[in-house]
């Protein structure tokens, strides 16, 4: 039977919204006190959803801890206490909440193996969340 | 169509352990979660209702009638007991959150008569829980 998992994490981070092709003016109305040059940062929540058959001996959609050595190595590593404008993932792209779900999203999605990643979730405050399931409608 | 979702709260002993594996490989696979004394949580329930509101009541369904399903069927049976020896589909199935999920929708699911489930949502901790729609 099909079952769907989700684990939330936390990170915190550094960033800087501002876009290269946008005049200085323009950058100050769009992203407002976020275009702050000294940057500002947030503790985030990340929820990685995966899915698939629970396994008749484990019981399992899939182990939490290869889910957990995953996300710790790929993600939190990665990201935690660095500042997100400095990493690879965002030289084209402004580090919004957005664009963290889909970098999030493409790095679970080429190198998970362990069950199908249905979508990742993140709240940037506890205020506002953002999710993307690959462009596919979500799940209610 | 409306979505109607009630709250829950128990809390269980369980472990992890299949008899068909080595000890060696259930402590590979379980971690500590094989330790056969048991550990606990304090689980969250949330169970989802879907169905169009009577013209006369205005309700999807009698949250009377669903709390006492979730008493009888779920509370009763599973809040303060340990899950491995005392619910009996956890006598031959691992109670992992994924199987605590399945279980209860099929508890739920032929007792529910006026709305229909929908899903069936159980929190082992604040973060991690697992959602079960009835799918094959």
């Amino acid at each position: 039977m099909k079952a769907y998992l989700t684990r939330r994490y936390r990170f915190s981070a550094s960033h800087r919204l501002h876009c290269d092709a946008m005049s200085a003016a323009e950058n100050a109305m769009v992203y407002g006190k976020c275009n702050n040059p000294y940057g500002h940062g947030h503790n985030y929540i990340l929820e990685v959803t995966v899915s698939g058959s629970v396994d008749g001996a484990t019981g399992m959609v899939c182990n939490l801890a290869d889910l957990d050595g995953f996300v710790e190595q790929e993600i939190l590593e990665r990201f935690d206490h660095q500042n997100l404008n400095t990493l690879p993932e965002f030289q084209e792209a402004v580090p919004t909440t957005e664009n963290l779900c889909i970098a999030a999203y493409r790095i679970l999605e080429h190198g998970f193996r362990h069950a199908h990643l249905e979508k990742v979730r993140f709240e940037e405050t506890m205020m506002n969340s953002f999710e993307y399931a690959g462009g596919a409608e979500l799940r209610r | 169509m409306v979505y109607l979702t009630r709250k829950a709260e128990f809390s269980a002993a369980h472990y992890y352990h299949n008899p068909e594996f080595s000890a060696e490989e259930n402590r590979r696979l379980f971690g500590k979660c094989n330790n056969p004394n048991g550990h606990g949580h304090n689980y969250t329930l949330e169970v989802t209702v879907k169905g169009s509101i009577d013209p006369r009541s205005g309700f999807v369904v009698d949250l009377k009638q669903l709390k006492g399903v979730l008493q009888r069927e779920v509370l009763d049976a599973m809040d303060h007991h340990f899950l491995n020896k005392e619910v009996p589909e956890f006598f031959t199935r691992v109670p992992t959150t994924e199987n605590l999920a399945i279980a209860i929708w099929q508890r739920l699911a032929p007792k529910l008569t006026e709305a229909q489930l929908h899903r069936v949502r159980v929190y082992e901790t604040p973060d991690l829980f697992v959602d079960f729609y009835g799918e094959p």
